[in-house]
């Protein structure tokens, strides 16, 4: 399949957008007090979310988890809104309700983002059935990692979404841990992909760190789900080069192992080839990174000066 | 005497009884390997001290480490697992709520299941509604289970070592603001009961009735109030189920006042049991129309000022007392 280059460019873009969201989090994290809760970021794993949702139409549904930053800002949402809510401001997209962890981004149709490991996959499974139910030409993904695959819901969500050949794609963001455990000592399949055979579907495991890659594969299961033929399984193997969260030492993580990572960064990656392909120029390149950090600035004042919600707004929101 | 938090009387606990009962094993997400590298947390170290076939690390599966705890427990293991946030309660809920509560009773009592679920609550961690959710009461609204939720790290300590020696399921509930602050805490092998509520502080003129991470507030508020010439006794139950009612009539008895305080939401709170208690078998005790300081109905919200808003605090008790003295 040939990818345009403007989905290219999307890709590196978004890929840029989240490092910069991420490595700035990363720098607020050491700053006591600033940032409320746990942070969890997806620092080497953007090709997984850009890939993903350069290859779906606005209307597409995500559906993600606690690492979630880069699938949102890859789907759209807006970092000033994000960055507000992650500060958790009343001008944050959920008004300090969710904070850094479940921020969800309804207006992007990025309508949850459930922390509760492996509740994504049933949830996406509703989604979907209300893209069937309706006759919409769309699908929806849900984004989890190799740690939820263990969970119950992960295995129903599946057996269901093949059974009645709902829109769904499930992506399984094989990131090497789950918590302090490596892929090994949670899962005895070296092959998440596999599991897509135990209920009928396409199962593929792709190179995670390959934006191209990832867009290529989530493509054509796009198609095949807009075909009624159902859901389909991407395994993205790549790797968590950040903690569990920031207060996380990685004392389980080897060293080397988290280096050679590194080299394997998804976004010089892309770059490279772009610049290869002559499809961009260097000057290009630095254009795109000046914006980010502009962006992410801008966000990060735009926060900053954001009220805080009053106590008593904790009471809203709770009925319709 | 040595002081912890009540994650390390949590550990002191766990060392002393895998000790003591080589049945006694523990497993859950990361009790051996686990991202904090922290000694406070209560499993620090037990997998180097026992070894991975008593330390299982499993993978993210609530509904298996909570069956894993039943069907071991049938066996005559004496399993403590570990359901690492008070919500993911719901997802181990099918094993403990239908089966680790119900078998003994279906075997007509044949079988018999001592294993213990421990899990951490609270809220005050920024985390949001999905990590911060006190369940006592669900636990509590389900025959069967033994409920457990100690405020200080010596109750802690002689309640597990209760708990995992009792042939009961028993749910274990630690306040994870109570990990970090170090109180004292008793260094030989000691049981502390279940079932029997404490009186922490002796009173007068009302009863305050709490547990778990209210406590302090409860103790905040008391000191405030003495410097006002009120006197306050505080009962910490330490143990829902069973429910020491004795203690409690009897505190009302002295005082003829009560306010119940708890953490969790008001609507269905165990808060509403110990009203309900109180008005059925101490009705003629009361001077005053009893109270209850509670969480209000809502999620915890993970925004500092509307987290802070969600917690009770020593101001709203202590409006609460002034309004029935
Ligand atoms: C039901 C549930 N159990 C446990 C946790 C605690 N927890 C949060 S993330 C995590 C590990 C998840 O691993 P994985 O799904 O591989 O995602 P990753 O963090 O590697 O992206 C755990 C155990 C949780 N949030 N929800």
């Amino acid at each position: 399949m040939k990818i345009s280059a403007e989905k290219q460019k999307e890709m590196l873009w978004t890929m840029l957008l989240s490092r910069h969201f991420e490595d700035e989090l990363t720098e607020l994290c050491k700053i006591e007090g600033k940032i409320p809760g746990m942070m969890i970021l997806s620092t080497g794993q953007e090709a997984v979310g850009s890939g993903a949702c350069a290859a779906l139409e606005p209307e597409d549904v995500i559906i993600t988890n606690h690492r979630s930053h880069n699938h949102l800002l890859a789907k759209g949402a807006d970092p000033n809104t994000l960055m507000a809510e992650i500060y958790c401001k009343r001008t944050g997209c959920n008004k300090g309700k969710s904070g850094t962890l479940h921020l969800a981004v309804p207006e992007v149709n990025a309508p949850c983002t459930s922390t509760v490991v492996g509740a994504g996959p049933p949830i996406a499974v509703g989604r979907a059935f209300a893209q069937q139910y309706k006759g919409e030409q769309r699908v929806t993904v849900c984004f989890f990692g190799d740690g939820a695959a263990a969970e119950g819901s992960v295995h129903e969500a599946m057996n269901l979404a093949a059974l009645w050949r709902l829109p769904v794609i499930f992506i399984c963001e094989n990131n090497v841990y789950a918590g302090a455990q490596r892929y090994e000592e949670h899962a005895p399949n070296p092959s998440m992909a596999d599991r897509a055979s135990a209920y009928a579907m396409p199962g593929e495991a792709v190179d995670g760190n390959d934006a191209l890659a990832v867009y290529q594969a989530v493509r054509e299961a796009r198609e095949r789900a807009l075909a009624g033929e159902g859901p389909s399984l991407i395994e993205c193997r790549t790797y968590r080069c950040r903690g569990h969260g920031e207060a996380d030492p990685q004392h389980y993580q080897p060293k080397e192992e988290i280096r050679a990572w590194k080299e394997k960064c998804p976004i010089p990656r892309l770059r490279d080839d772009l610049l290869a392909q002559g499809l961009i120029t260097a000057a290009d390149v630095q254009a795109m990174d000046d914006r980010a950090e502009a962006l992410v600035k801008e966000a990060v004042r735009f926060a900053e000066d954001s009220p805080y919600p009053s106590p008593e707004e904790a009471l809203e929101d709770v009925f319709a | 005497m040595q002081k912890l938090g009540m994650g390390q009387a949590v550990n002191q606990a766990l060392r002393e009884e895998m000790h003591r009962d080589p049945n006694v094993f523990i497993a859950g997400e990361g009790v051996g390997v686990s991202i904090h590298l922290n000694p406070m947390f209560p499993t620090h170290g037990l997998l180097e001290e026992f070894g991975p076939g008593r330390v299982k690390d499993t993978p993210v599966s609530e509904a298996a480490i909570a069956g894993l705890a039943v069907g071991a427990a049938e066996a005559g293991l004496r399993p403590v697992v570990e359901i690492m946030f008070n919500p993911f309660f719901t997802l181990a809920s099918d094993m403990i709520v239908n089966h680790a509560a119900k078998l003994r009773y279906l075997s007509g009592g044949k079988s018999t299941f001592p294993l213990v679920v421990r899990m951490k609550s609270g809220a005050g961690f920024g985390a949001g509604c999905q990590h911060s959710h006190n369940l006592e009461a669900w636990a509590a609204h389900c025959p069967g289970l033994k409920v457990v939720m100690p405020a200080t790290a010596a109750d802690a300590k002689g309640l597990l070592k209760s708990a995992i020696r009792d042939d009961n399921p028993v749910i274990f509930i630690e306040h994870m603001g109570l990990y970090f602050a170090p109180m004292p805490v008793p260094e030989n092998d000691y049981l502390t009961p279940i079932g029997q509520a404490e009186v922490k502080r002796p009173g007068t003129d009302v009863t305050v009735v709490t547990w778990s991470g209210m406590l302090g507030v409860a103790m905040a508020a008391a000191e405030k109030l003495a410097q006002e010439g009120v006197s306050v006794e505080i009962v910490d139950l330490r143990t829902l189920v069973p429910l020491d009612k004795e203690t409690i009539l009897t505190s009302v008895a002295k005082t003829g006042r009560l306010v119940v305080l708890h953490e969790a939401t008001r609507t269905g709170g165990f808060g509403g049991e110990i009203a309900a208690v109180v008005m059925e078998e101490g009705f003629n005790l009361l001077k005053a129309p009893l109270r209850r300081v509670t969480g209000p109905d809502i999620p915890v919200p993970a925004s500092p000022p509307l987290e802070r808003f969600y917690i009770p605090d020593d101001e709203q008790l202590i409006t609460a007392i002034k309004e029935i003295l």
